[in-house]
């Protein structure tokens, strides 16, 4: 058991890691990229504790089970910075104070550490203010930021760092962590896993939550029942009501929880109306909830859209791998792995009705729609009704 | 007993009210019953019409006949056969054919009717604002009935309900000044301009009342919003199937904006839905800072929506 256990399938990154935290100076910026799921901050935190970790022997650093190691784990240990966004950018006070702290020797370890769990998620303003202090930062700071890929963080910051990329992990991987950890069951972890696409998070929701699954499975089987343009502005509807009944219902109760602890803290009374000197706090604590209710609506949608991609992914495989023998057949799935394994006839017969440029079409659809909801300010309803019309069976065109 | 025909039903509702206020002023104790023509079970008028335990004099108001079912209409042909002079009925149609032997029955026996015609012609419009404000014993000067005419008259309920807030907010004649302070780049009603002229595959007046709307600095974003608005009831409605009430229940809207949607729909097709709704996320995404000119994309929009608007064909 170390900190390292939980990265399985990425041995190559680990096995970097594990060498930098044992030299007498590492490099004093990272950036570890890979794509939503593979475990990019579970990585930095694990590097930030074998950094950190109070062991002698250079081979154990990373224990797990020091004090050092359980307080990074644990987001508690007074030299290791984590911070992440639940709103849709990093406000630039908040990377003001980053830059701040970052100027202060460690109190106790080896090292100050910050990492910046999503560091794709800055303005080109606030990575400004970060650049200075990356660029030239004090003897005992290291910096760790996180990122889908190196080309969500301007080249300026990403010429600093020294990059690490993280793999989609394989199935049977995320399945054993499952397993092991979780203490899935096999069948289930197997099903949760491939599904998940190998997003360690997801699969774990997946297999521990029955109406996670009872969504993905409505959305995987929109494009069976996509016939005409009603059916797919009501699909579209029903899209954007379950991604937000589901945002709302775990933000809901966090954001009272939340309300009540500040109001607490600053000591406002029990009834009656709200002091005006407090007014300015509660309500820069709503415009935090409100841009946070936002952004979990557009993951959710972003989720659900990537598991909506997954059908005409299986199409596609299924198309290409039919070439040459006119149809594709129950034989044909033998030379392809399906995500949706579960609906492989279904999925056999809509190869056959439409070609592999068509499935190229909508996957390009679905793109589209993703790019503009998880980076532009539109209407979600609208761009998923606009989607939804382009994977018409029947393009009314 | 009492028939109030046709589509308009702000007309309609202010009809009802006004019947039912003057026989609340002559009976306080007047016992009101409501039914629906469309969702009726057999007997349900006969129960109504029967004298209470108390003798309350009775009001009956019955809606959805332009939509009623095969019950309703047995049980009201034998009613109008047979009428109870001490219970007042009133019955709704919206419109259309449906239960056409009952109309001419209720007509044939003589009830009054009061017919509900939408006010299309902007000079009714206006007439219908004066009576208001002649009835108020207010005085606005023609061209501040015109300018009122222009900025809420594509609803009648709107209409009305801007005629009772001048009354109630000023005083004196109303003047241009005072409309257009309170009117003037209204931006709901503008953008339903816009929309209902487009949808209805108006070109030329759906883009002059776009160009209307920019030039008196209503933002695009609301504009196709408004639009898609419009665009979206269409396609729920398109290949829907069942009576007016059970898709708007289902749609959770009102029966009459489904009826508005089927009258709207006349000349679309699917695939002009299709473009219809491609073109307005195409628009969404530019005048949400994608495109360097947002006036053109909603002209564009707005062209290819009126365009589709005709596409059905014949
Ligand atoms: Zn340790």
């Amino acid at each position: 058991m170390s900190v390292w256990t939980d990265l399985q399938g990425q041995e190559p990154v680990v096995e970097q890691l594990r060498r930098a935290a044992t030299v007498s100076t590492p490099n004093h910026a990272w950036l570890i990229t890979g794509p939503p799921g593979s475990g990019r901050s579970n990585a930095a935190i694990a590097f930030a504790a074998a950094l950190v970790c109070e062991r002698e022997e250079l081979a154990a650093r990373g224990c797990g089970v020091c004090h050092a190691c359980h307080t990074v784990l644990a987001g508690t240990h007074a030299d290791v910075t984590f911070i992440a966004t639940e709103k849709t950018t990093i406000a630039i006070d908040e990377a003001r104070a980053l830059v701040n702290k970052a100027q202060d020797s460690p109190s106790s370890a080896r090292w100050r550490i910050i990492i910046v769990g999503d560091a794709d998620r800055m303005t080109e303003r606030t990575t400004n203010v970060l650049l200075k202090a990356i660029e030239e930062p004090p003897p005992r700071t290291i910096w760790i930021l996180c990122a889908p890929s190196p080309a969500d963080v301007l080249v300026t910051i990403r010429s600093r760092c020294r990059t690490l990329t993280l793999r989609v992990p394989p199935v049977a991987d995320v399945a054993a962590l499952l397993i092991r950890r979780d203490g899935v069951d096999p069948a289930m972890a197997e099903y949760a896993a491939r599904t998940a696409q190998s997003h360690v998070g997801i699969a774990r929701r997946l297999a521990t939550d029955e109406g996670a699954r009872e969504r993905r499975n409505e959305i995987v089987r929109i494009p069976l029942k996509l016939r005409d343009v009603t059916e797919a502005v009501r699909a579209a509807a029903a899209l954007v009501d379950a991604a937000t009944a589901e945002a709302n219902s775990s933000n809901t109760e966090r954001d009272a929880t939340e309300r009540e602890r500040l109001l607490r803290s600053l000591g406002a009374p029990e009834s009656g109306p709200l002091p005006a000197a407090l007014r300015g706090q509660v309500k820069a604590l709503e415009e935090d909830q409100k841009r946070r209710a936002k952004r979990s609506i557009t993951d959710t949608l972003d989720r659900a859209l990537t598991d909506l991609t997954s059908f005409y992914r299986d199409v596609l495989l299924i198309q290409l791998a039919a070439v040459g023998a006119g149809s594709a057949t129950t034989e044909t799935l033998a030379r392809v792995e399906l995500v949706n394994r579960e609906l492989a006839s279904n999925l056999v017969e809509f190869a056959n009705q439409s070609s592999a440029e068509d499935t190229l079409v909508r996957m390009d659809a679905i793109a589209t729609v993703r790019r503009r909801v998880t980076k532009t300010n539109v209407a979600p309803l609208l761009a998923l009704e606009a989607m939804a019309v382009s994977l018409l069976a029947d393009r009314p065109d | 007993m009492v028939l109030i025909q046709g589509p308009e039903e702000f007309l309609a509702a202010r009809a009802v009210q006004h019947y039912r206020a003057r026989l609340r002023s002559i009976r306080p104790d007047l016992e009101r019953t409501l039914l629906d023509a469309s969702t009726y079970s057999a007997g349900e008028l006969q129960n109504a019409v029967s004298p209470s335990l108390f003798g309350e004099p009775k009001l009956i108001e019955v809606g959805s006949l332009a939509t009623m079912n095969d019950a309703f209409l047995v049980d009201a042909l034998e009613y109008v056969s047979a009428p109870d002079p001490d219970v007042a009925v009133v019955l709704l149609h919206g419109g259309g054919v449906r239960g056409k032997k009952l109309l001419d029955a209720i007509k044939a026996s003589g009830a009054p009717l009061v017919e509900c015609h939408p006010l299309k012609r902007d000079s009714d419009k206006a007439d219908f604002a004066a009576a208001e404000f002649r009835r108020a014993e207010r005085r606005i000067e023609p061209a501040a009935l015109r300018s009122l005419i222009a900025a809420v008259g594509s609803s009648l309920a709107d209409l009305s309900a801007a005629c009772s807030q001048l009354i109630a907010d000023t005083v004196g004649p109303i003047s241009v000044e005072i409309v257009d302070k309170y009117y003037a780049g209204r931006v709901e009603a503008t953008a339903f301009r816009v929309a209902d002229a487009a949808v209805s595959g108006n070109t030329s007046a759906a883009l002059s009342a776009l160009r209307y709307a920019l030039a008196t600095g209503v933002d695009p974003v609301p504009l196709v919003a408004t639009l898609a608005m419009k665009v979206r009831t269409l396609a729920r409605v398109f290949s829907a199937h069942g009576s007016s009430t059970a898709i708007a229940k289902d749609l959770g809207m009102q029966a009459w904006q489904i009826d508005q949607a089927r009258r709207d729909m006349a000349g679309w097709s699917a695939a002009g839905l299709a473009r219809a709704i491609t073109v307005l996320a195409q628009a969404d995404a530019e005048v949400k800072g994608a495109a360097k000119d947002p006036v053109y994309a909603v002209e564009h929009a707005v062209t290819v929506i009126a365009r589709a608007a005709r596409s059905r064909t014949r």
